[in-house]
C-alpha cells in the first residue's frame, strides 16, 4: 500500500516534469511512429509470433490506432512491459498509449492521472479446481490453498472476497501464468485464480481440460482497455474513438470484406460518417476523413478481432459472452457517431 | 668340483618369475568397488541408497526424454503427437526448434541478419585467446582484441562503420594528447594547469548547481502524502541542499587540485586528455563520421538496442560487464587502499553503497527512474543504462575481492618494492597487482560467473534476454501455452555451458600460475 502510494507519487512527478509535451499527436506524427504499450505476452491478447510480429486483442487496437493517424497499421513500436513497469512507462511519456489489459480502476483513472479511453474486454476473476476436489461453489472453498498472481488486482479480490464470506484460504504467491499452471498442476495448490479469460484460455490447452472447472461465481469486475495519460484530451478523443469506430463497425454490419464496397457510399448515415463519406468527424480529431475507414480496414471490426485472436475458433477459445455487442445482450457499447 | 655344484642344486632359476596376477578380490573393478564403495557398513547402505536414488531419477527422468517430440506446430500438436505414439510422458522439445532463433537472438532481430552476432560470437573466441592464453598466444595478436569491441560494435548493432572507427581515433588521439601533456616542459604544463584546472572546475560548479536545482524540483514534486513520500522530500532535498552549499567550494576545491599538480603532471595530464577525449567525441565524431559515410558508405542494416535479446543478449551484458568491471574493480582496490582522504573516502561511499543495494533496485532505478530524471524525448539507450548499473555493482564485489588479495600479501613485498626504488605505479603493476590477481582469482571467476548468471535478471525490466523470452512471448503465446520444464531446461543447459567454461579456464590459470611448485 505505502508502496503504491510512493509510486503514484513519482507518477505525479513525471506528470510535472513532462507536462510541457502536450500534443501527443504532432509529436506521435512527426516520430513517423506510435510508442504502444503491451504486455510481455498475453495469450491471444498480446504475443509476438514465430517471426517476431506482434498479433493478439490488445496488438489490434495499437494497430488502429496507428492506421488512423499514420495511415500505416504497421507503424508501431511495441513496447512490453511487465505488471510493474506499465505505469511508469506511460507516465514518463516513454510510450504514448497502453493497450495491456488493464484493469479500469478509480484509483488508477484518478490518483494515478490516466484516463481509460473505453473497454475493449469485460473480464471478472474466476476460480479453477480439479473436478475431484468435488467442489461446487467458491464459497466451499474453505481452508483452501489458492495460487495467485502477485501484484494484480486479483491478489486484492481474493482477499475481499474471502474476507466477505468468512473463510480462510492460503495463498501461494506466484510470479506468471505459466509457473502457476505448472504449479496448479503439480498440486501445489487446491485453487488457481485470475480473470476468466485466462482461465479459460489456460484451461483449454491442459492435457485434460475436462478434469478442472471453473466455478460460477465471478468475483470482481474487471474492464479492461486502452488508457492514456491525463492532460493531452485531443489524443485520448483519437484513441477512444478509435476503438469506438471498430465497435461501431460491427454494430453496423461493416466488415474487412464489404468495407470498400460500404466506403463507396450507403444508405446509412451513420456508416457514411463513420467511413468518412459524409459530415467532417476526421477533422475535429485533427485527422483526415478515412480515419474510420483506415481503423477498420486493419483487422476488420471489433468482432472480427475478437473472433480471430481469441475467439471460439481459436485455441484461446473464448465466448463472447459480456463481450457480445449490446443488441446480443451484450456490454460492449459505443457511443453514436454524431 | 665345478660340476660338483652345478649339480649340487636340482634347479637353478635363471629368469625372474613372472608377477602373478592379484587375488581377484585385490585387482580390477571388484577392489576399486571395494575400496570406493562398499569399504564399510555404513559406505555400502549409503552407496546402495545413492544407486538407489540415480535409478528412480533416470527412470523417472528418461522416458520423458527418450519420448521427446522433436517436431510439432504447437503444444496441442505435440500432445496429440505424444497420445498416437501411446507414450504417457513426453517432453515437447519442438519449441526449441520453432523457436530457437527467439530464444538465441530475440524475436526482434532481424532473421537475415544473425550472421552478425554469430560472426561477432565466434570472433569473440579469437580475441579472447591472446588475454585468456598469452603465454601460447604471440603477444601481437592482442591487437586484435583491443580492435574486437569496436568491430564487435559493428557487427551487432550495424550502421555506419565509420562511426566505430571515428570513435577508436578519438580514442587514439586521446592517447596522444595524453603522451603529449606528459612530455611538455614544467613551465608551459603549468599554464595548461592552470587553464585546466579553471575549466573544470567552473564545470564541476556548474554541474553540480544543476544538480542541486534538479534535486530541489525532484523534491518538490514527490508531494507529502505519507511518511514514506515525505522522507523522500526530505532526502531530496538534504542533497540538494548539500550540493548547493559545496557547489562553490568543490569547484575551487578541484580546480586548484589540478593546478596545484602541474610539476608532479599526474592530475592535470588525465584531466586534459579526458577533456581531449570528451571533446573529440560529443563535437567531432558524429559530424566526421557522418562526412565520410557521405562520400565512401559502409553500412549495415543498423538494429536499435530495444531489438537485441535471447541469450545474445545475456553475453552482451555479461562480456561487456566482466571486462569493463575488472579495471573498474581494480582501480576502486587501489583506491580503497589510497592514502589520500579524498579518494578513499570516494571508493569506500561508493563500494559500500552499491554493495548495500540489491542489483534488482538498480535494474529498476536504470529502467524507470532515469526515465524521470532526464528531459522527455532524451534517448539513452536502455542497454548502455543496464550495462552501467551491472557493471557498478560488480566492479564494487571485485574491488572486495581484490581488496583481499592485497590485504593477504605480506608487508614486506609493499617494503620491498619501495627499497628497490620503485614508485607507487611500478611497485603496483610490477610487485603487488600481479600477486594479489593471483590469490584472488577463485574470488574474481565466482563473481564472474554469479555476473553472468545476475543477466537473467533484466528479464524482470522487460527486456527479453533468454529468461524474459521464456518467459513472456513463449509461455505467453497461443502456441506454446504453459510449456515449462523444456524451456527452463535449455536456459540451464547453455548458462551451465559457459559457467563451467569459466570456471575450468580459472582453475587451469591457476594452475598455470602456481610458483610454489610442490
Amino acid at each position: 500500500m505505502k508502496k503504491s502510494v510512493f509510486l503514484g507519487a513519482l507518477t505525479v512527478a513525471g506528470i510535472a516534469a513532462t507536462a510541457s509535451a502536450a500534443a501527443t499527436l504532432d509529436e506521435v506524427k512527426a516520430r513517423g511512429k506510435l510508442n504502444c504499450g503491451v504486455t510481455t505476452g498475453v495469450p491471444g491478447f498480446a504475443e509476438p509470433d514465430a517471426n517476431g510480429v506482434w498479433q493478439g486483442f490488445d496488438v489490434a487496437v495499437c494497430r488502429a490506432v496507428a492506421a488512423a493517424v499514420l495511415s500505416d497499421p504497421t507503424a508501431v513500436e511495441f513496447v512490453p512491459t511487465t505488471g510493474k513497469t506499465r505505469f511508469t512507462a506511460l507516465a514518463s511519456g516513454e510510450i504514448d498509449m497502453l493497450a495491456r489489459n488493464t484493469t479500469w480502476t478509480f484509483s488508477r483513472d484518478v490518483d494515478l492521472k490516466f484516463e481509460f479511453t473505453g473497454v475493449n474486454y469485460y473480464d471478472g476473476q474466476g476460480f479453477m479446481v480439479p473436478k475431484d476436489l468435488g467442489v461446487s461453489s467458491a464459497k466451499d472453498l474453505d481452508g483452501a490453498t489458492v495460487c495467485i498472481q502477485t501484484g494484480t488486482t486479483t491478489e486484492l479480490n481474493l482477499a475481499d472476497f474471502f474476507r466477505s464470506n468468512n473463510i480462510s484460504y492460503e495463498p501461494v504467491p506466484i510470479e506468471t501464468g505459466a509457473e502457476a499452471v505448472q504449479q496448479y498442476n503439480a498440486g501445489a495448490c487446491d485453487v488457481y485464480t485470475t480473470d476468466a479469460s485466462a482461465l479459460a484460455a489456460q484451461r483449454a490447452n491442459f492435457e485434460d481440460p475436462s478434469a478442472h472447472v471453473i466455478m460460477p461465481e465471478i468475483i470482481s469486475k474487471e474492464p479492461l482497455g486502452p488508457l492514456v495519460r491525463h492532460g493531452d484530451n485531443e489524443w485520448a478523443d483519437i484513441v477512444r474513438w478509435t476503438l469506438n469506430a471498430l465497435i461501431t463497425a460491427e454494430e453496423l454490419g461493416v466488415t474487412s470484406v464489404n468495407l470498400d464496397e460500404m466506403a463507396a457510399g450507403s444508405n446509412n448515415p451513420e456508416i457514411n460518417r463513420l467511413l468518412g463519406t459524409e459530415g467532417d468527424l476526421g477533422a475535429m480529431l485533427g485527422l483526415d476523413k478515412e480515419w474510420g475507414k483506415r481503423a477498420v480496414g486493419v483487422a476488420g471490426n471489433y468482432g472480427e478481432i475478437f473472433e480471430k485472436n481469441i475467439g471460439e475458433s481459436t485455441p484461446i477459445g473464448l465466448a463472447r459472452g459480456l463481450n457480445a455487442q449490446w443488441t446480443d445482450g451484450g456490454l460492449i457499447y459505443s457511443p453514436p457517431f454524431r | 668340483m665345478s660340476d660338483a655344484h652345478a649339480h649340487s642344486v636340482a634347479f637353478v632359476r635363471e629368469t625372474e618369475i613372472p608377477p602373478s596376477p592379484p587375488p581377484a578380490s585385490q585387482a580390477g573393478a571388484i577392489k576399486w568397488m571395494r575400496d570406493n564403495l562398499f569399504s564399510g557398513l555404513f559406505n555400502s547402505i549409503l552407496t546402495l541408497l545413492a544407486i538407489y536414488f540415480i535409478y528412480k531419477l533416470v527412470a523417472g527422468a528418461f522416458p520423458w526424454f527418450w519420448n521427446g517430440v522433436w517436431d510439432a506446430e504447437s503444444i496441442r500438436d505435440c500432445r496429440d503427437i505424444l497420445a498416437e505414439r501411446g507414450a504417457e510422458t513426453g517432453a515437447c522439445f519442438a519449441v526449441l526448434v520453432d523457436r530457437w532463433d527467439h530464444l538465441m537472438f530475440g524475436f526482434k532481430y532481424p532473421q537475415t541478419e544473425y550472421w552478425r552476432p554469430t560472426l561477432a560470437f565466434v570472433l569473440l573466441l579469437f580475441a579472447a585467446a591472446p588475454a585468456l592464453f598469452y603465454k601460447y598466444v604471440p603477444r601481437k595478436f592482442l591487437l586484435f582484441t583491443a580492435l574486437y569491441p569496436f568491430i564487435a560494435f559493428w557487427l551487432i548493432w550495424g550502421g555506419s562503420l565509420w562511426l566505430p572507427l571515428a570513435i577508436l581515433v578519438a580514442i587514439i588521439a586521446t592517447g596522444f594528447v595524453f603522451r603529449m601533456v606528459e612530455g611538455l616542459d614544467v613551465n608551459i604544463r603549468s599554464i595548461l594547469a592552470a587553464i585546466v584546472g579553471l575549466v573544470a572546475g567552473i564545470g564541476l560548479a556548474y554541474l553540480l548547481y544543476q544538480g542541486a536545482k534538479e534535486l530541489w524540483f525532484i523534491s518538490n514534486s514527490v508531494g507529502s502524502g505519507s511518511i514514506l513520500t515525505m522522507l523522500a522530500s526530505f532526502l531530496f532535498k538534504a542533497a540538494s541542499v548539500f550540493m548547493f552549499v559545496f557547489f562553490i567550494p568543490m569547484g575551487i576545491f578541484v580546480g586548484y587540485a589540478i593546478y596545484n599538480d602541474a610539476e608532479g603532471g599526474g592530475l592535470v595530464t588525465v584531466v586534459t586528455a579526458l577533456f581531449a577525449l570528451y571533446l573529440f567525441v560529443a563535437y567531432l565524431v558524429d559530424p566526421v563520421a557522418g562526412a565520410i559515410n557521405a562520400i565512401i558508405p559502409i553500412e549495415l542494416q543498423a538494429v536499435p538496442s530495444r531489438d537485441m535479446g535471447g541469450y545474445m543478449l545475456n553475453m552482451i551484458l555479461g562480456v561487456v560487464c566482466v571486462s569493463l568491471s575488472l579495471p573498474l574493480g581494480i582501480v576502486l582496490a587501489l583506491g580503497r587502499q589510497s592514502n589520500m582522504p579524498l579518494i578513499k573516502g570516494v571508493c569506500v561511499v561508493f563500494i559500500e553503497f552499491i554493495r548495500g543495494v540489491p542489483l534488482i533496485t538498480l535494474l529498476f532505478v536504470a529502467n524507470v527512474m532515469l526515465a524521470y530524471f532526464m528531459p522527455p524525448e532524451t534517448n539513452f539507450d536502455l542497454i548502455l543504462r543496464v550495462i552501467i548499473m551491472i557493471t557498478m555493482f560488480s566492479s564494487a564485489y571485485i574491488a572486495e575481492v581484490i581488496r583481499g588479495g592485497l590485504a593477504a600479501l605480506p608487508k614486506g613485498q609493499y617494503e620491498a618494492a619501495d627499497s628497490l626504488g620503485l614508485n607507487y605505479t611500478q611497485a603496483t603493476r610490477l610487485i603487488i597487482l600481479p600477486q594479489a590477481l593471483k590469490i584472488s582469482i577463485p574470488g574474481i571467476v565466482n563473481i564472474a560467473v554469479g555476473l553472468f548468471k545476475d543477466t537473467t535478471l533484466v528479464s524482470v525490466i522487460s527486456m527479453f534476454d533468454i529468461v524474459g523470452m521464456i518467459r513472456g512471448p513463449i509461455q505467453q503465446s497461443t502456441d506454446w501455452i504453459s510449456i515449462y520444464w523444456e524451456v527452463y531446461l535449455f536456459a540451464s543447459m547453455v548458462f551451465f555451458v559457459v559457467c563451467y567454461s569459466i570456471s575450468q579456464y580459472s582453475q587451469w590459470l591457476e594452475r598455470q600460475l602456481r610458483t610454489d611448485h610442490h
